[in-house]
């Protein structure tokens, strides 16, 4: 009886020192960056193997080697990972996070580093979405959390709009036609569609809307804040960001 | 023809191609972990609640009846809420430092389990013939005693089977670790779906790796029991 109850103990205080560690872990390791992204948004972050790669991932290792510190890449959902910078799971969210007044609300960004535009992705043997504004009232899938999102909840109200984790899936449902169309950044869309010959995007000249990505800091955090502005300035001013780019582009 | 080929290669896209299959041995890595420290912390968990209530039944005792309450209310609340919310309770309300993210969905799941498990150990004691407990307590022996070394070793043989299903439904419901940023053979299986932009594929191959892992450990589970049962041919 004795040495169950001692198992038991010593089950039950490894449990709770678990859960302790949450005080001492959240005091900074000093050694190690966390960076917050989702993994399926080609050419800024993808899964090559079993790691996480893209431009994003160049970027948030440049700050890392710029601090001197390990990078961590913690890979999650997109609304996830804004939340996780909020919480301070993460120190950075570097996942083509677009720049906007509500999150500026919530979280600081860094300078732009990329400047986007999202686009409308149809079926295109369907034809209840012919121009961009036909999205009025249809339904809509986006990324969860995604700047689309925030954007057709803003826009069109009377839009029915589908909340997805991973485009994949929409892409799937558009191709099933159980949405009308997709509301996605240029980049990724470019690749959906070159992958999937049903699909076409709507309007290439035309985007439904631009904006920048920046990377994400907890409120408040202004030492990390100057510290990663200086490495995006840096990155910019040599024409990095460009090569990342054009890395990852060709590798798909 | 070319309908199978095309098949071939997006199935090979999503397994060979760069080394995708690396991410389905991580997703098996985890699912693995996370599925054998649940059951022992279920087991752990589901024992101690059975034998609360197993004994509150016959003993009076205030704290024991509090004890069994609270147990009952546990078994009550587990049984009825979803384990996809349960994880993100968990591990948001306990699990907020970094990196915990395989301790939350360990304890999440061993919670989860243990009251499922306390159901099959109790029904388990308590096929055992009350007479066994009558005759230990005529023997002059303490609760903890006649539990430990007389229901408890007669009740292991009913229980074990159940257990190991147990065991298998666990290694299915890891997948609901995803939720909370844990990457796991389904979650793994998302990710390549991705990057190709072909979501079936993947999700195939992870189905039959789940089949694998359940056909040979259900394998396992009947040398195991068979051996069990040996004892009773005389």
């Amino acid at each position: 009886m004795k040495k169950f109850w001692t198992v038991l103990m010593c089950a039950a205080m490894t449990l709770s020192m678990a859960a302790c560690s949450s005080d001492s872990a959240s005091a900074k390791n000093d050694d190690k960056i966390y960076v917050g992204t989702e993994a399926g948004f080609a050419p800024y972050e993808y899964m090559s193997g079993d790691q996480v790669v893209g431009v994003d991932m160049d970027i948030a290792q440049a700050i890392a080697d710029a601090l001197g510190k390990e990078l961590v890449i913690k890979n999650m959902d997109f609304d996830g990972a804004l939340n996780a910078v909020q919480q301070g799971q993460v120190d950075f969210v570097a996942a083509g996070v677009s720049v906007d007044e509500e999150r500026q609300k919530v979280m600081d960004f860094s300078h732009n580093y990329v400047d986007s535009s999202d686009v409308v992705i149809v079926n295109a043997s369907a034809d209840t979405v012919k121009t961009n504004e036909d999205i009025a009232d249809k339904i809509v899938g986006v990324q969860q959390g995604n700047i689309a999102d925030i954007w057709m909840t803003n826009n069109y109200p009377d839009a029915q709009v589908k909340r997805y984790t991973k485009f994949v899936q929409a892409a799937e449902d558009l191709k099933n036609n159980k949405i009308d169309a997709i509301v996605m950044d240029l980049y990724p869309a470019q690749e959906l569609v070159a992958t999937n010959p049903e699909l076409k995007i709507l309007d290439e000249e035309n985007p439904v809307f631009v904006d920048q990505y920046a990377i994400a800091v907890k409120k408040g955090n202004q030492e990390l804040l100057d510290q990663i502005n200086e490495v995006i300035d840096q990155l910019i001013a040599d024409g990095k960001i460009e090569e990342f780019t054009a890395k990852h582009a060709s590798a798909n | 023809m070319n309908g199978i080929l095309k098949l071939g290669q997006r199935f090979y896209s999503a397994f060979f191609a760069d080394n995708r299959y690396l991410a389905y041995l991580e997703g098996v890595k985890n699912t693995l972990i996370i599925s054998l420290f649940a059951v022992l912390l279920g087991v752990l968990i589901g024992v101690l609640v059975a034998v609360v209530k197993y004994v509150a039944k016959e003993n009076k005792n205030p704290l024991l009846g509090l004890l069994d309450r609270f147990c009952g209310l546990y078994v009550t609340v587990i049984r009825a809420t979803p384990v996809y919310l349960q994880i993100f309770i968990i591990a948001n309300l306990i699990f907020t430092a970094r990196d915990m993210e395989l301790y939350a969905a360990i304890t999440c799941f061993g919670i989860n389990s243990g009251a499922y498990v306390s159901e099959i150990i109790r029904a388990g004691i308590e096929s055992i013939d009350r007479g066994q407990f009558e005759a230990g307590q005529s023997l002059g022996l303490s609760h903890g005693t006649i539990m430990k070394s007389i229901i408890l070793p007669q009740a292991v043989k009913n229980i074990l089977p159940a257990l190991g299903n147990e065991f298998i439904t666990l290694i299915k419901e890891t997948a609901v670790a995803g939720a909370i940023a844990v990457t796991d053979v389904t979650k793994a299986a998302q990710y390549i779906g991705s990057r190709t932009w072909d979501v079936l594929p993947p999700l195939f191959i992870a189905a039959g790796i789940y089949l694998v892992i359940v056909l040979g450990l259900t394998r396992l589970l009947n040398i195991f029991e068979r051996r069990l049962a040996a004892s009773d041919h005389h």
